[in-house]
């Protein structure tokens, strides 16, 4: 008895080790980050993250186009996604029901497992012609509204705006479904007892039950489209300027990353690199954090 | 008029749900049709050719991914299993809520600052790219995967049987493994597989660790090439050859990936239902 309580100690005090292993490894994440990225905070400090200017050649580099990249690509992304997730949801949980519904769900569940480079790979070679001929077509009879008056390259914003799209969606849908399957039957039933349609239940009683879950949902899908790394890398021109219209190349924080890093020409240029990585690091955690609080509520009606 | 609008918007629901499979089942169409031409034996067996010549395979890239997610595995499930125990053992500690909000968060870690992170630790102290190095930096993407997908099968194993378990005597560690993890072992191994199919994907991670390599290597300290960062290799070259070869791999990568949940989904069943 004795005994066995003493490797009872033992075992609660190594399951401590391993349960503060995550803190440990958030801050090692940071702290890596942090003094890797050292030379370049001390060279530009804040004006690193205003100024318009990446340039390897002259030593002289900031964040803002990729910011600007980063953030374009990844709201425009969620805008189209959102609507769609949230309506794909609705339907796969409440109008379809049974094997059919399951079948439909786990199909979504394995295309969220595709490796991102096999979406780039795609992109490479589908999207971006298809992408092209649709740039082509609204520059010529729509060249005249400023967001697609220019050179119709394919690779650019719009390309990886589209990928990214596809590839949050099954998350996002995902994520929504679990939400809206904790929506208590009896109420969804206590007004089609009222004589409620289908879309009166879902437009009154389950959608505004669940909105702050679908608010957490499509916002972690969109910390998922701020640090997709390969799909956008593959499509989105690689150009290190600040996009104006629709059709412009440019970059995103982890696309300049990836591209860059190991071709990095001083330590400079590398540190600068990290400082960015710094950011997708701290803006992604933000995101994640405050949706993660959110979605807390509904995981802990779930356990009870 | 409600009627009317009932059925406009089951209309428009379904076209939503119809228009999310659509590009999904494009991807997937283009992959057996730009992939299965490519994929012979040749592919399994042989290592890449120099540059502009036909032929050559990739066992090079798979052997690599092997390594790369082995290390990973061997690193990440032990630290995941055990945090997933604790964040259930712990479950009213003051601490516990924050460990796993933290858990959640890092799982959302992007992909490149892991690459980054693990070249500042392992690639600079070592002075070179190395198998080892992408290992590390997987495992760190595996570590809260495992976690949350531990700790929410092991939720689900009645309090009952722990609570009688604990009234025969037994000490906590023992009813832990032999009956919590026992009896949720099927959705326990099934949230590993799927940890392993989703870190096999990744290539961001090992762009500055493992790097990549022509060559065929079994050498934990040098680079080594994966399936993923060879995918992203020929995709960027101008050969149509190896471009076919890229479509392949990432068939066989999707193939991996669907067996896995395929047999994760069995396992969860099979053994949860074993008591």
């Amino acid at each position: 008895m004795k005994k066995n309580f003493s490797i009872d100690h033992l075992y609660l005090s190594i399951l401590y080790f391993f349960g503060f292993s995550i803190l440990l490894l958030t801050f090692i994440v940071f702290y890596e980050l942090l003094s890797s990225s050292t030379l370049s905070i001390k060279t530009f400090s804040w004006s690193f993250l205003l100024r318009n200017k990446w340039d390897p050649i002259r030593e002289i580099y900031s964040s803002l186009p990729f910011i600007i990249g980063t953030i374009s690509t990844s709201f425009l992304a969620v805008g189209i996604s959102s609507f769609l997730s949230i309506g794909s949801a609705l339907f796969l949980t409440e109008y379809l029901k049974g094997q059919f519904s399951s079948f439909l769900s786990s199909l979504i569940d394995i295309l969220a497992a595709i490796p991102s480079v096999v979406y780039g790979l795609w992109g490479l070679f589908v999207l971006v012609p298809f992408i092209r001929n649709i740039q082509t077509f609204l520059f010529r009879y729509l060249g005249f509204i400023p967001i697609f008056n220019s050179q119709p390259y394919g690779f650019g914003i719009m390309s990886a705006m589209v990928i990214l799209s596809i590839m949050i969606l099954p998350y996002a849908i995902a994520m929504i479904r679990s939400v809206i399957e904790m929506v208590p039957s009896d109420l969804k039933e206590a007004a089609y007892a009222l004589g409620a349609t289908k879309w009166d239940v879902m437009r009154q009683v389950v959608l505004p039950y669940v909105r702050s879950g679908i608010f957490a949902g499509i916002g972690l899908s969109l910390g998922r489209a701020l640090g997709e790394t390969m799909a956008v890398t593959m499509v989105i021109g690689n150009r290190n300027d600040i996009p104006r219209t629709l059709f412009d190349p440019a970059n995103t924080l982890a696309s300049v990353i990836a591209n860059e890093f190991n071709e990095a020409s001083s330590s400079l240029h590398m540190a600068s690199l990290v400082y960015l990585a710094l950011i997708l690091f701290i803006i992604t955690f933000l995101v994640n954090l405050a949706m993660r609080s959110i979605l807390k509520r509904y995981s802990l009606e779930k356990r009870r | 008029m409600r009627k009317l609008k009932n059925n406009i918007m089951t209309v428009v629901l379904a076209s939503a749900l119809i228009i999310c499979i659509i590009p999904l089942f494009l991807v997937i169409g283009h992959l057996i049709k730009n992939g299965l031409s490519s994929i012979s034996l040749n592919f399994f067996v042989n290592n890449p050719k120099p540059f502009g010549e036909e032929g050559g395979g990739m066992l090079n890239a798979m052997v690599g991914s092997l390594m790369t997610v082995g290390l990973a595995g061997l690193i990440g499930i032990p630290f995941g299993l055990m945090a997933g125990i604790f964040l259930v053992e712990y479950r009213h500690h003051r601490f516990a809520g924050f460990i796993r909000l933290l858990t959640e968060v890092m799982q959302g870690l992007p992909s490149i600052v892991v690459g980054i992170v693990a070249y500042a630790a392992i690639v600079l102290n070592m002075g070179h790219f190395s198998a080892f190095a992408g290992g590390i930096a997987l495992a760190i993407m595996m570590f809260p995967i495992v976690t949350r997908s531990t700790e929410e099968v092991l939720l689900l194993v009645p309090l009952t049987l722990k609570e009688a378990s604990l009234a025969l005597g037994a000490p906590r560690w023992r009813t832990t493994f032999t009956i919590m993890v026992r009896t949720a072992l099927g959705g326990i191994v099934g949230g590993i597989l799927s940890s392993i199919a989703r870190v096999a994907g990744e290539t961001a991670p090992l762009l500055f660790t493992a790097f990549g390599n022509r060559f065929f290597s079994t050498n934990f300290m040098k680079p080594v090439s994966t399936m993923t960062l060879q995918i992203y290799d020929y995709a960027r070259t101008p050969y149509a050859s190896l471009h076919q070869q890229a479509w392949a791999a990432a068939l066989v990568l999707v193939f991996f990936v669907f067996i896995n949940s395929l047999l994760a989904k069995f396992l969860a069943k099979r053994l949860s239902g074993r008591r």
